[in-house]
């Protein structure tokens, strides 16, 4: 019985709660591309790089607050920079609209030429940011590290395994949780919401009802650098801030989207659990959970480690293709890519 | 004669800037308390017409006036805003999203409370009342028309332009839509449309225009073409 409870502590210790956090990263990042591609209709390549960018922002106002002593308790100073860094973000993706987008927009450009632009805006905002903070890894995190640590854990409960709860880990659920519920009270209870679903539901239809697309086009990219700006500074806290990982995490965020379905926001969060919970449960070492679940004789020699950490990736990457082949409009039927 | 509330008057013109001309000398008109309907061959034109009087393709010559003022050269979303509602032959309505909803979106020019023109709606339409709640993607052929009209009456319209609102309803429904567009036409909305049924829409129509290659081959009240023995032999099967 002891070893069962063990085992379900450990589990959480190391696999629900890392992935849990990391999938409400994922969800929060998802949001933005799906939006995008819902409302815009293109796949956003430099999100990536716009999570950076806000994240970036976040981080220089946090040393300026830090360096004025000025704290937020047992929380991270960051919170409190955040929304400069959303400000920063909108104030971004506005201008490239403006510049950028908005010229092929009144093209009619098809899709394809979107993506291939937003790779190009991809790679100045990736330039951009490399350039302000440099491209090495920044620690900005202050505040207590737990809620509860895993001595503490133990001693209360007298098991031997500890289950530790960071507050990043604590602050990015929050924060997921009050930001989607804010983001779905938006797009299903205001006016403004709604015209954006009209929008992004039938185009020509929404145009007809005197629903302005200039409009619809600024409160979408407003929302979504509100949205990359909180997932990438709960990353950020999380793990830690280096441009090239905000790169790389295009791949499972776009493969979260596209498991969830392009264009509907509730699956843009199932499908971040999804990704989440797949890579953390192939790369996690099961000997230890295992060594209390069977019996001595079957212990195992090995890690039982399906795949080395390194190739996280490769399971975003495998589930993007299993669902692309089989199911190309994703868990919550969004529009095939 | 004073001139009809809405008329397209010699229309000439077809998609695109460069395109071929689809109309030819076109003249369509609606006037107050009536049905118009435009029948004619596939290919004829028909939805074509009705496009052009709605601002939906360019046109070399003619003229469009609603209420005695020209509009011919108002974009369809500055049409709408003077009164004119339009409902398209696919994509009218918004799949995803709840029946109310749907109205919400029709009057999202309006600044005004809504609440009176969609119980208005509601019981024009009784069973979108029922369904109000459940997304307009999942209902029938029928009912999503009537999303569709509905979502068109939400503006207030001052006249309202329907084509081929029975385009793949079962005959039962078609019947059943037709009575509720002569509803609509006696709360004094005039109502233009395009049909592909061409009997039963002449039946119901004060005034017909019979479009053969873009251009008016008969036009005359519903049942002057229904008795006259060229449209029947050509357009109704004898």
């Amino acid at each position: 019985m002891i070893d069962l409870l063990n085992a379900i502590v450990a589990l959480s210790n190391f696999v629900l709660v890392p992935a849990v956090t990391y999938g409400s990263q994922l969800a929060l990042g998802a949001l933005g591309v799906t939006l995008i591609y819902g409302i815009l209709r293109f796949s956003n390549f430099a999100h990536g790089d716009t999570m950076a960018f806000g994240t970036m922002v976040t981080i220089l106002v946090t040393w300026g607050l830090q360096a004025l002593g000025v704290g937020f308790g047992p929380l991270p100073t960051a919170l409190l920079a955040l929304p400069f860094g959303i400000a920063a973000c909108m104030a971004l993706v506005l201008v490239t609209d403006r510049m950028v987008y908005r010229f092929y927009r009144a093209q009619k450009a098809k899709p394809v030429v979107f993506v291939i632009v937003s790779i190009g805006v991809m790679f100045i905002l990736n330039g951009l940011v490399r350039f302000i903070i440099g491209p090495g890894d920044q620690r900005f995190r202050d505040g207590e590290n737990f809620i509860i640590t895993a001595r503490d854990f133990k001693d209360m409960t007298g098991l031997r395994e500890g289950l530790a709860l960071k507050t990043t880990q604590g602050i990015t659920v929050v924060t997921a949780v009050i930001v989607v519920a804010l983001l779905f009270w938006f797009l299903n209870r205001t006016r403004t919401g709604k015209s954006m679903r009209a929008y992004s539901d039938n185009e020509d239809l929404a145009l007809l009802s005197g629903i302005n697309p200039d409009r619809v086009v600024m409160v979408t990219w407003l929302i979504v650098a509100a949205l990359a700006t909180v997932a990438g500074t709960l990353y950020g806290l999380d793990k830690s801030f280096k441009p090239f990982t905000y790169f790389q995490l295009l791949l499972p965020v776009f493969a979260a989207a596209i498991v969830g379905g392009l264009g509907s926001p509730l699956g843009a969060i199932a499908g971040g659990y999804v990704i989440a919970f797949s890579e953390v449960l192939i790369t996690y070492a099961w000997k230890k959970v295992l060594t209390y679940l069977v019996p001595e004789a079957l212990e195992p020699d090995g890690l039982v480690q399906l795949l080395s950490t390194n190739y996280k990736f490769a399971v975003s990457f495998v589930i993007l293709l299993i669902v692309l082949l089989f199911r190309p409009t994703g868990l919550f039927r969004g529009k095939a890519v | 004669m004073s001139d009809p509330f809405l008329i397209g008057e010699a229309m000439t013109g077809g998609y695109g800037r460069g395109g071929p001309d689809i109309l030819h000398d076109c003249t369509i008109a609606v006037d107050r308390g009536e049905v118009a309907v435009i029948v004619g061959p596939n290919g004829a034109g028909k939805s074509t017409a009705m496009k052009a009087v709605f601002g939906m393709l360019d046109l070399r010559r003619g003229q469009v006036r609603l209420d005695g003022q020209e509009i011919t050269a108002l974009s369809p979303q500055e049409r709408v805003r003077h009164g004119m509602g339009f409902v398209p032959q696919t994509h009218n309505i918004f799949t995803s999203m709840t029946v109310e909803e749907n109205l919400e979106m029709g009057a999202f020019i309006r600044n005004d409370d809504i609440s009176g023109t969609m119980e208005q709606v509601f019981e024009l339409f009784p069973i979108l009342r029922d369904k109000r709640d459940q997304a307009a993607g999942e209902l029938s052929g029928g009912q999503r028309q009537q999303v569709a009209v509905g979502r068109a009456l939400m503006t207030r319209p001052k006249v309202l332009m329907l084509d081929e609102p029975t385009a793949g309803v079962s005959p039962i429904v078609m019947d059943e839509l037709f009575d509720r567009i002569i509803e609509v036409a006696r709360t004094g909305l005039p109502v233009l449309m395009v049909e592909q049924n061409a009997r039963q829409a002449l039946e119901i129509a004060d005034k017909g225009y019979v479009l053969v290659q873009g251009r008016n081959a008969h036009t005359g009240s519903g049942k002057e073409l229904l008795a006259d023995p060229e449209v029947r032999r050509s357009f109704l099967g004898g």
